[in-house]
């Protein structure tokens, strides 16, 4: 570096190392424009030196990897970027002062933001996640400071009574409650646990909580743990999640160096402190009384409540779970006030709700919508609407345990009451977006397959009804579904779902129930007509060449991995049906559309 | 690999672990759980080793055999599984001749496993190899990385 680098100005380059941006080669591109820089410093007294900040998800995935440049006052974002750029726009933003238009955000950028509404999420893509200092200046840890100087643990959870704030976690029950409950709890020894188990496929969000604002649980923790009355928390987290439990760790260790964590915090004689226990694969330790079995190093089965954790919990003592974004949520509440945060919302559902928005929509990536936002909107107007402008089906919401919304209800508003009117649930917030190409049996199946793998095996309703559900599901979507099959889903849903132990198994039929309930025809088409509309369940369907079109090219036949396609050089190939493994190699390698299936 | 216990032991002892931990320290030590180390660990500490199986066998992240060199692991989540990361997960199967979720091949070379969700949902479909993701996959672009792989492992050899 040359002298004098600390008169010059500062320029910032911003890259996402969320997940999204890692796999699209976030660390890359990082080192690209270190090595572009270091190479134009050769030749050139450059007039600015360039600081690099690696930070957390900003939510639009599809279009990473996102980089913002910070210059001064300005802030120029581009996307899609690969390590390859850094060199032009270093060259020509940097140094000419030029942004290279042609990478720069585009209006789909916009409309993926304008409904938005970004409370957790809007630190996560800015501050340093590895940093405590980032955090503090954006106002971290104020709440904590804010209720050590003179608000009683009632005070606190008064407040967060008043706020609405409902668990993210899924089942929705009132924060300010539960922590009240644990408070009137005789006993000495409480415990807050956060759960960062985040199982259900199809969400993310507390992942990428996590991994972008770290601190900002930490902080939450801290606060329940002053309102309840403990000194010890734990935080359950996913061994699946490396990069997150790393940063954590960071955090929890910063924390400690500048005594936020510790003994007497900010002088006061609170004292807390925090463990991680790395959770070891197993959906049902969502569920708050196996997650209590697994920190203490059983086996994660739930058992009967009450009593509930609050009374009884870890170690038998009582103990407050909350999960990842709703703790998240909890400095936010204390800095802005219970007010500001029970403005936003409707009636019964406060606050906003982070969503995973995937699937079949052109933008997918993590956005933050507050609750009473229609579905329409979120797949429309955030999400863009389907792929290759496909027909919409329907949105699965809240994984396993959720059920699937049909095209006609893209009007429901998003909360608690009205989803679970339509016969879903918001869940821990998975979104996905089915299209027309997406047989819903499948779907149904998909997720019985997962509860029925997943279930701890306690108790009789669930781990043999799901098992029960799973074959009547299968031997449908094989042709070989009985007339009566329909009524026999419903019989046993409604058995398993009423008898099961836990949420898994009692929510477990969620899935086919509202498959069954919206698109009925389908599983008609499957049992009678021994068809998939869709045409995507194996059995039911047959590949052939549509010969006016195919121009003999072989990539089919090379493609085929059993060797059932035969046919000479530019005239139309044949599949012989009875080798063909239904694989879909040929569909998907035919640049010529000529392969159909029925 | 006594050695390798004790120290395990005595470091689970220090921090106060229980068996969850003490399993996962002795995986991450190892790559998968090997017989020997729960028997030693269950004499050490007296408790049964029914009891050590019965976390081992309940919790999908602990493997009781060796594992590949290379861990392919298929996403098959649930939006993964909408974009086609079954079909992948067919692909991995032929092309490393392994009949099974969780198998390994001969030469330890691969381990394929399907793994639901691995929070990486909105590029998916994903797969891992040895923990990196990568993103919007399709079966053919797999295959390739798979041979890609196998070449490297071969080169190695030599």
């Amino acid at each position: 570096m040359q002298q004098g680098d600390e008169d010059k100005k500062k320029v910032t380059v911003r890259v996402c190392i969320g997940t999204g941006g890692l796999a699209a080669g976030g660390k890359e591109v990082i080192q690209a424009f270190k090595k572009a820089i270091t190479d134009f410093c050769v030749d050139l007294d450059l007039d600015f030196t360039c600081h690099y900040q690696k930070v957390g998800c900003r939510g639009f995935c599809a279009r990473d990897v996102l980089v913002d440049v910070v210059d001064g006052e300005t802030s120029v974002t581009y996307q899609g970027i690969k390590p390859e750029a850094a060199k032009r726009i270093v060259q020509e933003h940097l140094i000419e002062g030029k942004p290279v238009t042609e990478w720069l955000i585009d209006d789909s950028y916009y409309a993926f933001h304008d409904k938005q509404l970004k409370i957790l999420l809007k630190d996560c893509g800015t501050i340093d996640p590895e940093d405590i200092q980032a955090y503090i200046n954006v106002g971290g840890y104020a709440g904590m400071k804010k209720i050590l100087s003179g608000m009683t643990p009632d005070e606190v959870i008064a407040g967060i009574k008043a706020s609405g704030l409902r668990g993210r976690g899924g089942a929705g029950f009132p924060t300010g409650v539960k922590w009240e409950a644990c408070r009137k709890a005789p006993g000495d020894a409480k415990y807050i646990v956060c759960n960062a188990d985040e199982g259900d496929p199809g969400a993310f969000m507390d992942r990428s909580i996590i991994e972008g604002n770290p601190h900002s649980v930490i902080e939450g923790m801290m606060i329940a743990a002053y309102a309840i009355g403990s000194s010890l928390g734990y935080v359950y987290i996913r061994a699946e999640y490396p990069s997150a439990v790393e940063r954590l760790k960071l955090a929890i260790a910063q924390a400690h160096e500048i005594g936020y964590l510790g003994k007497n915090i900010f002088g006061s004689d609170f004292s807390f402190d925090l463990r991680i226990k790395l959770g070891a694969g197993a959906f049902v330790c969502g569920e708050e009384t196996a997650l209590i079995a697994s920190i203490e190093g059983q086996r994660g089965m739930p058992r009967a409540k009450p009593p509930f954790p609050v009374h009884r919990g870890l170690w038998d003592k009582p103990t407050v779970i909350n999960n990842v974004e709703t703790l998240s949520n909890i400095p936010y509440i204390i800095r802005n006030g219970a007010e500001w945060y029970a403005s936003i919302g409707t009636e019964k559902s406060k606050g906003t709700k982070v969503f995973a928005l995937t699937g079949k929509v052109k933008n997918t990536g993590l956005i933050e919508v507050p609750m009473g936002i229609r579905l329409g909107e979120i797949i429309y107007d955030i999400g863009g609407g389907i792929i290759d402008n496909k027909e919409f089906k329907a949105v699965q919401t809240g994984g396993p345990s959720g059920g699937c919304i049909p095209a006609s209800l893209l009007d429901t508003p998003v909360d608690y009451e009205s989803l679970a009117k339509v016969g879903s649930i918001v869940g821990s917030g998975g979104m996905v977006v089915l299209d027309e190409t997406d047989c819903m049996v499948n779907i149904a199946k998909f997720f019985l397959e997962f509860t029925q793998a997943e279930s701890c095996g306690k108790c009789v309703p669930c781990r043999i009804g799901t098992k029960r559900l799973l074959e009547i599901l299968t031997r449908i979507t094989k042709g070989e579904g009985r007339e009566d099959d329909i009524k026999l889903l419903e019989d046993l849903c409604a058995d398993v779902r009423v008898t099961s132990l836990c949420g898994l198994g009692q929510t477990a039929p969620n899935p086919i129930l509202s498959t069954m309930k919206y698109f009925r025809d389908e599983y008609e088409a499957h049992i009678r007509d021994k068809k998939c509309p869709a045409k995507v369940c194996k059995d039911l369907i047959t590949f052939y060449v549509i010969e006016e079109f195919c121009k003999g090219c072989g990539a089919c036949m090379r493609a085929c991995p059993a060797g059932a396609i035969s046919g000479e050089k530019k005239k139309p190939h044949k599949i012989d049906p009875s080798v063909c493994i239904r694989c879909g190699a040929c569909f998907d390698v035919c640049k010529f559309k000529s392969v159909g299936r029925d | 690999m006594i050695e390798t216990f004790e120290n395990i032991v005595r470091q689970h002892r220090e921090k106060d672990g229980n068996v969850i931990s003490l399993m996962q320290d002795t995986q991450e030590e190892f790559g998968y759980i090997p017989r020997e180390a729960v028997n030693y660990f269950s004499e050490a500490l007296g408790i049964a080793s029914s009891r050590f199986y019965g976390v081992l066998t309940f919790y999908s992240q602990f493997h009781l055999k060796p594992r590949g060199k290379n861990i392919v692991s298929v996403c098959c989540g649930t939006a993964c599984h909408v974009k086609g990361g079954t079909r992948i997960a067919e692909r991995v199967q032929r092309d490393l001749g392994v009949a099974a979720d969780g198998e390994t091949t001969e030469d330890r070379q691969f381990t394929f496993e399907v793994v639901r969700c691995v929070g990486a949902c909105s590029i998916a479909p994903v797969v891992l190899v040895n923990n990196r993701a990568y993103a919007e996959m399709t079966p053919d672009g797999t295959s390739k990385l798979i041979s890609q792989l196998k070449k490297e492992g071969s080169g190695a050899a030599r």
